[in-house]
């Protein structure tokens, strides 16, 4: 028999939370996400499934400044009429937006490869995410230790 | 009229795959960043580029206020004859600027 929560228990519970919420810093209060990351994959994506593998994510794994963090993506692809890539899209998991950028590509392009100066907030995990021209996709994810955050202060 | 950078290749052989870099001017205002009064400052993003050739897409890129400030863009493209490159940003508040370049096919 599943033990219910006692008034003890309950008050317990709560200091703790609370003790959370005072540790976090006033500025990331300030913000409030309106889409998870996870929503966000699915609104490019779709119910589609996303395997790992042919996405190429280039960013400096330590970064200094994060106003302005160098990344390049690239996916294998031969880019030909039959087999291109259709979209890129990259994706944080700590800026107060999810998405960084999204492409749209095609058999001109010649290469999948991009390269762009994003903005990152705070450590976290990028996510770049590629649909070829048969409909699937591929992902690949990477780090960043950022030690002066963007968009709070300046 | 921001100011602009763009690289391009003066002249390509057919069927080469050309770098092309561009750079504008632009405060990219995230909207979620106090100003000096403690009011969140409103949103000044440009949200969309794109790259003719020929009057033919070839390139296109949403942006958001992830980008750094002077948005600055590296893609590819193949040469495939003598031609202009059409490069429109457009943005918040009606932004909207086209620059040009011309890529000779040789």
């Amino acid at each position: 028999m599943p033990r219910l929560p006692n008034r003890r228990r309950v008050l317990a519970l709560g200091t703790g939370s609370l003790a959370t919420i005072a540790l976090r810093p006033v500025a990331a209060e300030a913000v409030t996400r309106t889409e998870t990351t996870a929503q966000a994959i699915r609104r490019f994506a779709g119910d589609a499934e996303i395997r790992p593998g042919r996405v190429h994510l280039d960013l400096p794994p330590l970064v200094e400044n994060g106003n302005a963090v160098t990344i390049t993506v690239t996916v294998d692809s031969p880019m030909s009429g039959e087999d291109h890539v259709r979209r890129i899209a990259v994706f944080n998991d700590k800026n107060p937006q999810a998405n960084v950028i999204t492409v749209h590509l095609g058999p001109r392009a010649g290469r999948a490869a991009i390269a762009t100066r994003i903005r990152l907030a705070d450590t976290q995990r990028i996510t770049a995410i590629a649909e070829t021209s048969d409909g699937r996709y591929w992902s690949t994810s990477a780090d960043a230790i950022v030690t002066l955050a963007a968009c709070l202060e300046g | 009229m921001a100011r602009t950078l763009i690289s391009v290749p003066k002249t390509a052989e057919a069927g080469e795959i050309v770098t092309i870099k561009t750079l504008i001017s632009h405060p990219m205002e995230t909207g979620f960043r106090p100003g000096a009064d403690g009011r969140i400052m409103a949103r000044d993003i440009i949200t969309d580029f794109t790259c003719l050739y020929d009057g033919e897409e070839v390139f296109r890129a949403e942006t958001f206020p992830a980008t750094a400030a002077n948005p600055y863009l590296t893609f590819t493209t193949r040469a495939t004859r003598t031609g202009t490159l059409s490069f429109i940003w457009r943005g918040d508040n009606g932004f909207e600027q086209t620059e040009t370049a011309t890529l000779t096919v040789t």
